[in-house]
């Protein structure tokens, strides 16, 4: 990588301006920019090897003068990796292979040519489309986020500075007040983003406000996303690092912060790359450290890597987590923003949280609550995944549909498949029938509906979930994951799961789902914390849009979506089954036999219902009942 | 475990602090891919912590194990969008192929099998990691073709 400038620390706002100028001027806006995601998604289909081919090429053609290679962060279409974007004409290719690279720098980038082969068909008009920006998957999203993703390497901060980053902290470090800050963002409506949906200035306000004896405070950014399901903060960190850098320093000057941590998931290791590289860039140019652009305000971040423990995303036991603690949350009689981390107080939000608030500085609350809905403002990222044809991050105003998100973006369910049902909000949130569909999406409504938004997981189902099964995952999971700290949780929950499997196993009556809705609202009122207070959701709200699944599983000893093994039987379809014997060669138990050619059979008596005989036939001649 | 010199220089980096105790765990458990008993009991003394304060922690967290683990760690993602997409087969079939239930390592310590919750590659589900590699679209009936990669 070329740095533009030598780093030297910046003294003034004056200087800052200066850096960023110079660093615009010295990049010819017409030189070609080959930008290939590379988040984790796309690490899975292959894209450092893409990344180092394209590079490969261009030093070959001797071209490098023309034509960059960024890796980026992801721009969210996880479906159609590996994703790559050509600016700046914003030329959209999906599924790109190493084999493509020759063609894409001789053909499109050499001769202007579009390869058709590369570009998104939309399966339901077959129309195809050359520009991002063209994409059914993304006409209908409002990317202030995820846009910025891949415009810019995450590992360069003058690329973020070229693209306008730090312009929010110069203009809070020399226009605003503490005050004034604060001002702005609760006359946003900015809601946390983690899941609770408090809003942001309010607790801005309250953390600078709450005495502390030797002036300290603490600012933490929580990207211990463990939601399952859901990695739209892990894009933000991978992506565009320096975006929640400076949204935390800013809330750090506004509540006269001077440290700040980010608590990151440890299963995120690139995150936590990517976050120390950006640390140590934006330390060189002094926007880190003393006295940051000559404004007498000190801050700087730590990371801190979780150990693995879903709880950990609850505020006092992150914080006790980074005290080196058992991460076990405490009773919040007195609230972290008075008492936290080390008991000075201390002002947690989320990665999303902090992403925003550069855009509200720079662009103003008035801009920023035009969108979304009353009571939510702004954006909110989700990650669209499960039984969906466009599997991936989506950006949308707050009071989208969930229609338009699962069919207009998400291009519906695959494989002719019936929608059944969506889970938001992980396992403290809750499953949406198909009849709420046209609910607008936002922090009040979900929770109306019995669900939450949460941190933004978008589970779709099919015909072929179990509600029961999906419930019984998500208690499986509290179970867990419970800390153990109090007994409605540790407890209550152990026992919903015993429940659950019973009526997964046909052995539950019909009174047991009276006592799991008892249990279920005993556990919520009496828990210590939300990870226990919010457990339940997943039962209710299946029991609330779903009772009939519970209901055949118990009288009629069936599993409706054919999921729950204890109720399912595996048979060959005779009409159907051409005799190939490659279930036969593929069942561990030798329960399937047969004559070539012939129909084969299965032995339930030996068959241990793995599944592997469907999941092997070319032609769907395994049945499920 | 043959000596303490790293557990030591570990401990010395992150400058003997309560608040640094997970981040010297997960250096010790990088160097020796488990929490040795020894390494705990230095931990505990050099910080001025009693020894099940120390053990509390590594066995809250579940990215610690206390036990030697394989060559090869095998991660299947049972996060949500994988789990609708079949992962709890894949999990079967790689407990029946290995003769180990999950969070535990087959007698040739060839493999370790690990179960995680959403490694954010929904896209690509069921995943399964083996060691560095991630690999997508995993079915039931690839697993044996898979494992024979890694011995």
């Amino acid at each position: 990588m070329i740095l533009w400038v030598e780093m030297n620390r910046l003294n003034s706002v004056q200087e800052f301006e200066e850096l960023r100028k110079s660093i615009v001027d010295s990049r010819d806006p017409n030189k070609l920019r080959i930008a290939i995601c590379a988040g984790s998604g796309c690490l899975a289909y292959g894209c450092v090897p893409l990344v180092a081919a394209f590079r490969d090429e261009v030093d070959k053609q001797g071209i490098q003068d023309r034509v960059e290679v960024r890796a980026t962060g992801c721009p969210g279409f996880c479906e159609r990796g590996a994703l790559l974007t050509i600016f700046p004409q914003g030329i959209f290719y999906q599924r790109v292979k190493i084999e493509d690279v020759p063609e894409i720098i001789t053909e499109t980038i050499l001769e202007g040519r579009i390869i058709d082969r590369l570009l998104y068909v939309d399966p339901a008009s077959g129309e195809k489309s050359v520009k991002e920006a063209d994409v059914p998957f993304y006409r209908k999203q409002h990317r202030l986020l995820l846009g910025v993703n891949n415009k810019i390497d995450p590992n360069s901060i003058e690329d973020y500075l070229a693209n306008g980053g730090y312009s929010a902290l110069a203009k809070a470090l020399l226009q605003m007040s503490s005050d004034s800050i604060i001002d702005e963002i609760k006359r946003s409506g900015l809601r946390g983003r983690g899941g609770g949906g408090f809003p942001a200035g309010s607790k801005w306000e309250s953390c600078r406000n709450a005495p502390s004896s030797n002036g300290v405070r603490y600012v933490i950014c929580n990207a211990d996303e463990g939601d399952p399901g859901a990695y739209m903060d892990r894009s933000l960190l991978e992506g565009n690092p320096h975006g929640v850098i400076e949204g935390m320093m800013i809330g750090a000057y506004a509540i006269a912060s001077s440290e700040g941590y980010v608590y990151v998931r440890h299963e995120y290791p690139l995150a936590v790359q990517n976050l120390g590289i950006a640390l140590e860039q934006a330390r060189a140019y002094g926007l880190l450290g003393k006295n940051i652009l000559g404004s007498g305000f000190d801050f700087d971040i730590n990371i801190s890597r979780g150990g693995g423990a879903f709880i950990c995303g609850e505020s006092t036991a992150l914080m006790a987590s980074l005290e080196g603690k058992i991460g076990e949350p405490r009773a919040k009689h007195i609230h972290t923003v008075e008492s936290g981390l080390n008991g000075k107080p201390s002002n947690l939000n989320n990665v999303e949280t902090w992403a925003n608030v550069p855009m509200i500085i720079n662009k103003g609350a008035d801009w920023y609550s035009q969108i979304g809905t009353e009571g939510s403002k702004g954006t909110k990222v989700f990650s669209l995944v499960g039984k969906i044809n466009n599997t991936g991050l989506v950006e949308v105003p707050m009071g989208m549909t969930l229609r338009e998100i699962v069919y207009d973006i998400g291009g519906g369910v695959p494989n002719g498949k019936r929608f059944k049902a969506v889970q938001t909000g992980g396992p403290s949130g809750g499953c949406i029938p198909e009849g709420l569909l046209d609910l607008p999406v936002d922090f009040d409504r979900l929770k109306e509906a019995g669900s939450i938004m949460g941190s933004g997981g978008m589970i779709v189902m099919d015909e072929d979930t179990c509600m029961v099964d999906v419930a019984k995952y998500f208690v499986r999971f509290l179970t867990e994951e419970s800390c153990g700290k109090c007994t409605p949780c540790r407890e209550g929950l152990d026992r919903m799961l015993d429940i659950l499997t019973d009526v997964t196993e046909g052995k539950a009556t019909l009174d047991d789902i009276e006592l799991l809705e008892e249990l279920g609202n005993v556990i919520k009122d009496t828990s210590l914390c939300a990870l226990g207070g919010t457990a339940p959701n997943p039962v209710l709200s299946t029991l609330r849009y779903f009772r009939d699944e519970y209901e055949a599983h118990i009288r009629e000893h069936r599993c409706p979506a054919g999921v729950c093994k204890a109720l399912i039987t595996f048979t060959i379809d005779e009409e159907a089954c051409t005799g190939c014997g490659v279930c036969a060669r593929q069942c561990p138990q030798e329960a399937i036999s047969g004559e070539k050619k012939q129909p084969y059979v299965i032995d339930q008596g030996l068959c241990i219902k793995c599944g592997l005989c469907q999941e092997s036939c070319k032609f769907d001649a395994v049945i499920v009942s | 475990m043959n000596d303490n010199h790293e557990v030591e220089a570990i401990i010395d980096k992150h400058g003997a602090k309560r608040d640094s105790l997970i981040s010297m765990l997960q250096d010790i458990q990088t160097v020796y891919h488990y929490l040795p008993q020894e390494a705990l009991e230095t931990v505990a003394s050099r910080v001025g912590l009693p020894m099940i304060q120390v053990y509390g922690v590594a066995t809250f967290f579940r990215s610690f194990t206390l036990t030697p683990r394989g060559r090869h760690i095998i991660k299947v993602c049972l996060g949500t969008a994988c789990h609708v997409r079949g992962a709890a087969r894949v999990l079967d079939r790689m407990e029946l192929t290995l003769g180990v239930k999950r969070e535990s390592t087959t007698d040739d310590q060839r493999f370790t099998l690990e179960t995680v919750n959403c490694v954010g590659c929904c896209a690509l589900g069921p995943m399964v990691i083996i060691d560095d590699d991630y690999h997508g679209q995993v079915s039931s009936d690839k697993v044996g073709s898979l494992l024979a990669n890694y011995e």
